[in-house]
């Protein structure tokens, strides 16, 4: 019948292309990997990525945990974390994370200098990313936090690729074109196999810190529509709070410096939702 | 191997070309590009937006032509019009998409031959200034661009920022990356600066304030000014609406027509 020809010719496709991928292996010593992407830039990653790396050590002091920050041109995690410097060699060769408030950091930001732009192109980017998720020693972590780079190029692919990862969150602003991106983010991560665990709306609303008034400077609830539509779950809203920037800016992330906010609220709650939808860690 | 050349190029009638960068994302590179263009129109001037952002096209929303399709012609593609008066063209890969929500899962190599065919293969025709719209970072697309551009002299570059340090850092790099490359940078701006509540008028700078200007007066390149948050710009933006048309009076618009003005300033400047 057409349709059994169909498919084997399908499965003859996809070994084919299978031959030239990369094969997926899982870092030494890292349970699971949790990866914080976008497709539209500016809406949070980083400053997600920190304070839920943080919130996740936070809510089980029993874990340890990790982030990488993934982008490579423009690296935010050394000044939110407040680290700088450049990582050790171990005995082995591999560089030793950086390591601020109990959670170890590697980052291109600790290989160039601040000024210095990456200007290179996806080849050499490719190498850089196998660096930073292989030549590191990262011990023994429960958890590792990749705050990816905005896009859906070479950098994600590469990532995916290379490592199994145990789920992807998807963080958006309530506009239009924040969520047009983050539909493609959710797409590249269902093309290369990636669970997407769910969504977190950023910035959604402000509060006059005088007059109390709301304003819903990036428009309202368009999060909460796509995640309907995609059928995935919100994990967390964060609002517009000038703390969360500061904080970040002065790096010391509110889930640190200032636990009791509303702020570092909702990433605690975001750090249990996530947990609460990975698969059960490997012994 | 000789290609077979064109007799003029598609790029021959534009007489302005600038580029709008950050390094960072997010933090308005698209708006000020589109504002910036409906300025340009108010002031009579034939535009067009290049937007070379593949995996994150935002400009054909913007202009609420998301729908649009695009025809080919002698000399390329032709570009996709906002209005009858043919005042603004657009072209971006958005409208090359099936549908609006396929991802552009692409390697570099890939990208490069696209954005070659952008800057090479579009019938922009006769414009006064094209204006194109950049992804953040500085990588493959950024590369392609001006390597593809420069034959054709472009103006140089507006960056933009936000005010907050970790934005400023990157568009630091973008600087250098605007030297080493020979861009010339026409200034900076620093977007998203200072929140005013309709409510009371009290201003909380929500993404702190000042770091673009600091940036600019460090690097001693012109300061093109700052933009504030505006609630009504992002929702005209949403709806592909003309805000330098419908909202004169709003927080935003002294400023973006005031960047558009230094542009045309800069302009007739270099042409006396």
């Amino acid at each position: 019948s057409s349709g059994s020809r169909d498919d084997s010719l399908r499965d003859r496709r996809a070994q084919m292309l299978s031959r030239g991928l990369p094969k997926q292996k899982p870092i030494d010593g890292v349970k699971q990997v949790v990866v914080l992407a976008s497709g539209k830039g500016g809406v949070g990653k980083s400053t997600t990525a920190v304070n839920v790396a943080l919130a996740l050590a936070a809510n089980d002091s029993t874990k340890e945990v990790g982030l990488l920050d993934a982008d490579i041109y423009g690296p935010s995690i050394p000044k939110m974390m407040n680290l700088k410097g450049n990582p050790e060699l171990t005995p082995k060769n591999l560089m030793r994370p950086l390591k601020n408030y109990g959670i170890a950091c590697m980052s291109m930001g600790f290989l160039i200098e601040e000024t210095a732009p990456v200007v290179w192109r996806g080849l050499m980017v490719m190498s850089a990313v196998e660096k930073l998720l292989r030549q590191v020693d990262w011990g023994q972590l429960d958890y590792l936090v990749i705050d990816m780079p905005p896009g859906t190029g070479d950098v994600q692919l590469s990532v995916s690729q290379n490592i199994p990862i145990a789920g992807a969150v998807i963080i958006s602003t309530p506009q239009d074109v924040a969520l047009l991106d983050a539909c493609k983010g959710a797409e590249m991560f269902r093309k290369v196999h990636v669970p997407v665990l769910g969504l977190i709306q950023n910035m959604s609303v402000f509060q006059c810190p005088k007059c109390k008034h709301e304003t819903h400077i990036f428009g309202a609830d368009g999060v909460r529509d796509l995640a309907k539509t995609l059928g995935l779950d919100i994990l967390g809203d964060v609002p517009l709070h000038v703390n969360i920037r500061e904080t970040c800016d002065s790096g010391q992330p509110v889930v640190i410096s200032q636990p009791q906010s509303d702020a570092a609220k909702a990433y605690l709650k975001i750090a249990k939702e996530i947990v609460r939808r990975l698969p059960v860690p490997p012994a | 191997l000789l290609s077979f050349l064109p007799e003029r190029s598609n790029l021959a009638g534009v007489r302005h070309i600038l580029l709008v960068l950050s390094g960072k994302g997010g933090v308005g590179k698209s708006t000020i590009s589109t504002e910036l263009a409906l300025s340009l129109r108010r002031s009579g001037k034939k535009v067009g937006i290049l937007d070379v952002d593949l995996c994150g096209p935002s400009i054909p929303r913007m202009f609420r032509v998301q729908g649009s399709d695009v025809h080919q012609c002698d000399s390329g593609w032709v570009p996709v019009f906002v209005d009858q008066e043919k005042s603004i063209s657009l072209m971006s890969i958005g409208f090359l998409l099936e549908k609006p929500d396929d991802a552009v899962v692409w390697r570099g190599p890939k990208k490069n031959a696209l954005i070659k065919q952008f800057v090479a293969d579009v019938a922009w025709g006769d414009l006064d200034f094209l204006i194109v719209d950049t992804p953040p970072g500085t990588s493959d697309e950024h590369i392609s661009t001006v390597e593809a551009l420069r034959p054709y002299k472009p103006l140089g570059a507006i960056l933009v920022t936000t005010p907050q340090a970790v934005s400023v850092g990157d568009v630091r790099r973008e600087l250098t990356f605007c030297k080493k490359t020979g861009l010339q940078v026409l200034g900076i701006v620093e977007n998203m600066s200072g929140f005013v509540c309709p409510h009371c008028s009290e201003c909380t700078n929500i993404f702190s304030k000042g770091g673009g200007e600091e940036l600019a007066k460090h690097a001693g390149v012109p300061f093109l000014g700052c933009v504030p948050l505006d609630p009504q710009l992002s929702q005209s933006l949403e709806e592909g609406r003309d805000f330098i048309q419908e909202f004169p009076k709003s927080s935003a618009f002294p400023a973006l027509a005031s960047i558009a003005q230094q542009i045309l300033d800069g302009t007739s400047q270099r042409s006396s």
